[in-house]
């Protein structure tokens, strides 16, 4: 190139700078500094998403944080707090007595993923695991149900202690059901909205089924 | 799996079989069924061979099973193949339990309402209904039966949800399989003009066990003689569907083998009606309270004569 033989650069001129990638928050980079933080920041960081979830299904709004940073320590928590407080039923005989721990973590789970099934293969939009996280979360009103027919039961078994127990039950579940609907409805297609409702309806209508005839011995 | 992969097989012998035998099936139009009812018209009473041709008609038997052969073209491993027997709206699915269980006479409830479109949404959760309605109902009936008792201690009974679970998805799904290869073995004896898929016999059924959903929680009532009567009504409803169905399957083979095959459908249904009643519903007058004092004084009398 003829025109550029006049260039030149001197060599007294100092070529310096700096050459740094500014780094993003979002950036992997930032899962190895997460390292050096105490622990108690760690675990305290995924308690406040949990706890943020409990929030969510106590007033249930179609926001979306639920669905994101779906997680499943909450549903573990509260199907094995469930499963332990459906302990102690009357086990007089193998054969009548209420359900044991290993069928009611099987219901659970397995309820919950037969649901999961059945909207994705309906043609529904939401994630296997996000659809499981907001099914474990919505069981949060029986479990507070069932801790509070443990406490009448403490007091007295008769037919006052069951009408309490049955209308403190059936407003769980409705909260429950109404609770996961308002979050999975959306991800529906419009017209078999109704074929996704009724599995949930009755998932929750057994595990409050199982909470309702706990008798204890 | 093995059952999916030769339901495969048979539906694309069978296409082939019928593209073979009339070529031009094809050029048939998209509204030959509109014409149905206009011929069913023309002749009301005895629905004889040739209107039943015509209903269940040759031409719509290849394209419904042409249909069927080129709809599910997605491999059985894919989740997309399963996706295709989800393919149902809300209103269809009403449809078909108000079909299953308002039975019209002289119209098939496959040919009416599945239209080579059968869904494995209704078989699979009206079975699930009926597992827990009949636990919950019995459970609740015994209640209410033993209730008065002073010896009486509640019970959830947990366990019957799992027999009757068994039991129930076992009837929905073994014995349409079975049917559905007994039709497969008369077919390559007896040249029959009407064949269901497996899908179809599988949501005939499923449907079918719709009317035992109240029916179960009508049993709550502890009396006999309404329980028996609402069982003849359910299992003669449900029965109709059923019989309406496979007769036209097996009308044209040998008339012993017809009539076999179609009380033996109708035996089976009675039989898990029966077989739940007994099992999960106490019998209504079960204990009378009076022999309790007497045995109370015949075992102090024997004490104190010890």
């Amino acid at each position: 190139f003829p025109g550029l033989a006049d260039v030149s650069i001197s060599q007294d001129i100092p070529v310096e700078g700096e050459i740094t990638v500014p780094v993003g928050s979002n950036s992997p980079d930032e899962d190895y500094s997460t390292l050096d933080e105490p622990v108690k920041d760690t675990i305290m960081r995924d308690l406040k998403a949990v706890g943020k979830k409990f929030v969510h299904v106590m007033y249930p709004r179609k926001s979306s944080a639920l669905l994101r940073d779906w997680d499943l320590w909450g549903p573990l928590v509260l199907c094995v707090a469930l499963a332990l407080m459906l302990q102690g039923g009357s086990a007089d005989s193998k054969d009548d007595g209420g359900p044991q721990f290993a069928e009611v973590f099987v219901i659970i789970w397995f309820g919950a993923v037969v649901i999961t099934l059945n909207s994705k293969l309906l043609g529904g939009t939401i994630s296997f695991f996000q659809s499981l996280c907001v099914l474990g979360y919505c069981v949060m009103p029986l479990t507070v149900a069932m801790l509070v027919c443990r406490l009448v039961l403490l007091a007295g078994g008769g037919t006052v202690s069951f009408i309490i127990r049955l209308i403190v039950v059936g407003a769980m579940f409705a909260w429950s059901t109404l609770a996961s609907t308002a979050f999975l409805a959306d991800s529906q297609p419009p017209n078999r909205k109704a074929l996704v409702v009724y599995p949930i309806f009755l998932f929750y209508f057994v595990i409050s089924w199982m909470i309702l005839t706990f008798t204890p011995q | 799996i093995a059952c999916l992969v030769m339901y495969l097989f048979a539906e694309f012998d069978d296409a082939a079989n019928l593209l073979a035998a009339n070529p031009d099936a094809t050029t048939i139009s998209i509204d030959e069924p509109v014409e149905i009812p206009k011929n069913q018209h023309g002749r009301p009473q005895e629905p004889g061979r040739e209107e039943d041709d015509e209903l269940l008609g040759t031409d719509d038997s290849d394209k419904t099973e042409l249909l069927a052969g080129q709809k599910k073209s997605a491999p059985f491993w894919t989740f997309d193949y399963y996706q295709t027997f989800f393919d149902v709206d809300t209103y269809q699915v009403l449809d078909r339990i108000k079909g299953s269980v308002f039975p019209v006479p002289g119209k098939n409830f496959v040919r009416l309402y599945i239209r080579s479109n059968p869904d494995l949404y209704g078989p699979f959760w009206i079975c699930a209904t009926l597992v827990f309605t009949i636990a919950v109902s019995g459970n609740l009936s015994n209640f209410f039966i033993h209730l008065g008792k002073p010896t009486y201690h509640y019970v959830p009974e947990f366990r019957k949800v799992s027999i009757a679970a068994t039991t129930i998805y076992a009837y929905a799904w073994l014995v349409p399989l079975a049917l559905w290869g007994f039709l497969m073995w008369r077919n390559s004896k007896v040249m029959n003009i009407v064949s269901y898929s497996f899908l179809e016999i599988v949501c005939v059924y499923g449907y079918s066990l719709f009317i035992y959903i109240p029916t179960a929680i009508l049993w709550i009532i502890p009396q006999k003689v309404v329980r028996w009567v609402l069982m003849v009504f359910s299992l003669c409803l449900s029965g109709s569907v059923l019989v309406m169905t496979f007769w036209p399957a097996v009308r044209d083979d040998n008339r012993r083998i017809a009539v076999a095959t179609v009380a033996t459908i109708l035996l089976l249904h009675a039989l898990l009606a029966v077989g739940c009643l007994a099992y999960f519903f106490d019998a209504p007058e079960l204990d009378i309270p009076a022999p309790i004092i007497p045995a109370h004084n015949g075992t102090t009398v024997v004490t104190k004569s010890h």
